[in-house]
C-alpha cells in the first residue's frame, strides 16, 4: 500500500468519526431523532434507542424499599393500623409544638377546622376543610413529618396520627381504626371540591 | 452605529418615553444615561495600580464592593431551611441569574448528597425499571437550554388589598433563569419502556420532605430535562445537586430537585403539594388543580420599588418578560400610568420559556410618573391589568399572579409600588 493511499484512508476514517460525533452533537442540541446519531453511510438506519442505554436493572425489593408514595386508591399502604386515641399520644410528643393543641393555633400549618369557610373572604384550608384524600395525610406524614425527624414514625404511628387528625376534623369516630383497607374509604368533606385544569391524552 | 438624531429624542409616548430605536440602532451610545456612573479623570495613579494585586484563586468570588446584592431570605417559623430566598431582580441585568443568586424554595432544607451515593430510580408502569447515577447520566447525549423557573407563589403579596412596599426582588424574585444542561427525560423514558397506560409520573426528591409532584407524561416527553449542570457548572446544592428536573415554563414546584425517583402511574398520586398546596381556590369554593403553566408576565426592574432616582434627566428603563407559552413577542412600556404605551427594545437572544430583557429610554421631567410594562407572548397572550386578573379569580387565589406591575416615581425620586 502506498503512503498516499494509506493517508487517504486515515483521513476518511477521521472524517467518518467526526461526522458521527457531529451527529451526536446535533442530536444533543435539538433533542431530535435517534437516527441523527447513526453512521452517515447507512441510508436506512436500523432503529436505535434514543440514548446509550446505560441504566442498571433494579429489583422489586429495592423499589419497594424506596417507594413511599401512596395512591388515592390506597395503593402502597403498608400493613399496620392506628386509632385516634393512639394518635393523640404521638401528636402530643411529636406534632403539637409546631401545629398547636388539637391541630390549631400552632406556629405552622393549621390542620383542623375551617369547614364551611372556602367561599368566605378568609378561607381556612385544613385537612378537614380542604384536603380531598385521606391517603395524602398518611403519605405526607410518613414521608416528611415530624419536621425535625422525618421517617422516624413507625407505620402504626403514622396511621394513628392520621386517624387522630381525621377524628379532630370530625371525619371519623373516636374508635375508628385506620389501616390499608379503611383509610382509602374515608370520604373527605372536600372530596368533590377540585377540578383538573388539564386532561392528559388517553 | 448611527449618529444620534434630533428626532430620536422626541417622545413616543406620554411623560417622556423615547423611541426604542435608540437601543436597536445603538444610538443610545450617544446618550449619557443617568444610570451610568460617570468616569472621573484620574490625575493620580490610584493605589491599586501601585502594587501587584491579589493572587490567583481556584474558585472565584464577586467583588466585595458588590456584597450588598443578596438573596432576600425568609424561612418558616421554627425552621431554618423551609421557605424561600428571592432573587434580587433590581440589582441584576441581562437574562441569566448568577448561580449564587438563583431563587430557592425548600420544604425541608438543603440536603448534602454525596453524588456517588445518589441514584435515580425509574419504575412503575414500565417494562424495565432502571437506576441511573450521576456518572452514568453524564455519558448520555446532553442538551443545554436557557429556561426560567418561577415559583407559582411568586408575586402573591400583590393579591393584598393594599400595595406592599417592597422591591422588585422581594415581590417578584421567586423567579430566575439559567442555562440548564442535562439529559432529555424522554431518552430515559424510552429506555425503561413506558406502558401505554402510563399517563403520569410522580417525581420525588431526596430532601428530608421527599418533596413529590405528579407530572403528565405528555409534558415529560415534550421538553422536560434531568439537569446536572447550571450555567456551566454542576448544580448548586440549593438547586438540586446532583440532579433535578427542569420542567420548562411550569410552576417551580414541579421542577423537583435532588431527584431520586420517577414512578410512572396511570393517574396523579394526589401528593400534598398538588392538593393542599399549589391549587387555586375560586370564589365558588371549588379549586383548580394542576394549573401548571406560568402565564405571560413582565416587570420593570429599574427603576423599581425602593430605588432612588438621581434627579430629572435621561434614564434607562430596564426589565424582564417571560411566558410559558414560548417567546416574548413584544413588551410595551408606559410612563403615565397606562394612558399611553410604546414598545420597548427586546435584547437578543429572545428564547422560548426564558427571561427576555427589555429596555427603554426615558426622559424624566422630575414630576410624578407611573411606570408600567406589559408583555405579549408569541401566542398573542397579553399580560393583564391587576383589576382584570382579580376580577376572574376572587380574593382567595394565592398562586399564578401575573398582572401588570406599576411603580410610582415621586418628585422626590422615591419609587413605590402602586396599584393602578
Amino acid at each position: 500500500m502506498s503512503m498516499s493511499s494509506r493517508r487517504a484512508r486515515l483521513v476518511c476514517a477521521v472524517t467518518t468519526a467526526a461526522l458521527v460525533m457531529l451527529g451526536i452533537a446535533h442530536a444533543a442540541q435539538t433533542s431530535s431523532s435517534p437516527q441523527a446519531a447513526s453512521a452517515p453511510r447507512t441510508s436506512t438506519p436500523p432503529p436505535t434507542p434514543k440514548g446509550p442505554s446505560l441504566g442498571v436493572a433494579v429489583s422489586a425489593a429495592e423499589i419497594a424499599a424506596m417507594d413511599v408514595s401512596i395512591g388515592p386508591d390506597g395503593a402502597g399502604l403498608p400493613p399496620g393500623s392506628g386509632t385516634p386515641k393512639q394518635g393523640a399520644e404521638v401528636y402530643a410528643t411529636k406534632c403539637l409544638a409546631c401545629h398547636g393543641p388539637e391541630g390549631a393555633n400552632g406556629i405552622n400549618d393549621r390542620l383542623v377546622g375551617g369547614q364551611g369557610t372556602l367561599t368566605s373572604a378568609a378561607p381556612v384550608k385544613t385537612i378537614g376543610s380542604y384536603w380531598p384524600y385521606a391517603t395524602t395525610v398518611f403519605d405526607y406524614v410518613r414521608r416528611a413529618m415530624p419536621y425535625p425527624a422525618p421517617h422516624s414514625l413507625s407505620d402504626p404511628e403514622a396511621y394513628a396520627v392520621t386517624a387522630y387528625l381525621l377524628h379532630l376534623n370530625g371525619i371519623i369516630g373516636a374508635d375508628d381504626v385506620m389501616d390499608a383497607t379503611s383509610l382509602p374509604k374515608v370520604k373527605m368533606p372536600n372530596r368533590g371540591g377540585f377540578s383538573s385544569a388539564i386532561q392528559p391524552k388517553r | 452605529m448611527s449618529k444620534l438624531k434630533a428626532h430620536d429624542l422626541i417622545p413616543v409616548a406620554g411623560n417622556g418615553l423615547l423611541p426604542r430605536r435608540l437601543f436597536l440602532t445603538g444610538g443610545i451610545a450617544g446618550l449619557s444615561l443617568l444610570r451610568a456612573v460617570p468616569l472621573s479623570a484620574q490625575q493620580n495613579v490610584p493605589e491599586w495600580m501601585r502594587a501587584p494585586g491579589a493572587p490567583l484563586r481556584p474558585y472565584g468570588e464577586r467583588s466585595p464592593h458588590e456584597s450588598r446584592v443578596q438573596r432576600i431570605v425568609g424561612s418558616m417559623p421554627g425552621t431554618t431551611g423551609s421557605g424561600s430566598s428571592r432573587t434580587p431582580l433590581e440589582f441584576l441585568e441581562g437574562m441569566i441569574t448568577p448561580n449564587s443568586l438563583h431563587f430557592e424554595r425548600h420544604h425541608s432544607g438543603v440536603p448534602d448528597i454525596p453524588p456517588a451515593e445518589h441514584r435515580l430510580v425509574i419504575h412503575g408502569l414500565v417494562r424495565r425499571p432502571l437506576t441511573f447515577d450521576l456518572e452514568t447520566l453524564t455519558r448520555y447525549p446532553l442538551i443545554s437550554r436557557i429556561q426560567f423557573i418561577e415559583c407559582s407563589g411568586n408575586s402573591t403579596a400583590l393579591y393584598a388589598p393594599q400595595p406592599p412596599q417592597a422591591g422588585a426582588g422581594a415581590l417578584h424574585g421567586l423567579l430566575s433563569c439559567a442555562e440548564w444542561t442535562g439529559v432529555p427525560l424522554g431518552t430515559l423514558l424510552d429506555e425503561v419502556g413506558v406502558h401505554r397506560d402510563g399517563k403520569w409520573l410522580l417525581a420525588e426528591g431526596a430532601d428530608a420532605a421527599a418533596m413529590s409532584r405528579s407530572i403528565p407524561m405528555d409534558k415529560a416527553l415534550d421538553d422536560v430535562m434531568i439537569a446536572i449542570y447550571q450555567n456551566g457548572e454542576r448544580l448548586r446544592p440549593e438547586n438540586g445537586y446532583p440532579m433535578r428536573l427542569v420542567v420548562p415554563g411550569w410552576e417551580g414546584n414541579t421542577n423537583v430537585k435532588w431527584l431520586r425517583r420517577l414512578k410512572i402511574t396511570a393517574d396523579p398520586l394526589m401528593a400534598k403539594d398538588e392538593t393542599s398546596k399549589y391549587t387555586d381556590l375560586l370564589p365558588n369554593g371549588t379549586a383548580l388543580q394542576f394549573t401548571f403553566p406560568m402565564a405571560v408576565k413582565s416587570v420593570i426592574t429599574s427603576p423599581s420599588g425602593g430605588l432612588q432616582m438621581q434627579g430629572a434627566g435621561l434614564y434607562q428603563i430596564s426589565g424582564i418578560a417571560w411566558s410559558s407559552a414560548g417567546r416574548i413577542r413584544r413588551v410595551e412600556v408606559s410612563a403615565d400610568g397606562g394612558k399611553s404605551w410604546a414598545p420597548a427594545a427586546l435584547s437578543a437572544p429572545v428564547l422560548p420559556k426564558a427571561l427576555t430583557r427589555f429596555r427603554m429610554a426615558w426622559r424624566w421631567n422630575g414630576g410624578p410618573a407611573v411606570l408600567m410594562s406589559r408583555a405579549i407572548d408569541e401566542t398573542g397572550a397579553i399580560q393583564p391589568a391587576r383589576d382584570a386578573l382579580l376580577g376572574t379569580r376572587g380574593a382567595a387565589y394565592r398562586y399564578h399572579y401575573h398582572a401588570i406591575q406599576s411603580w410610582a416615581v415621586a418628585a422626590s425620586g422615591e419609587v413605590r409600588n402602586v396599584y393602578v
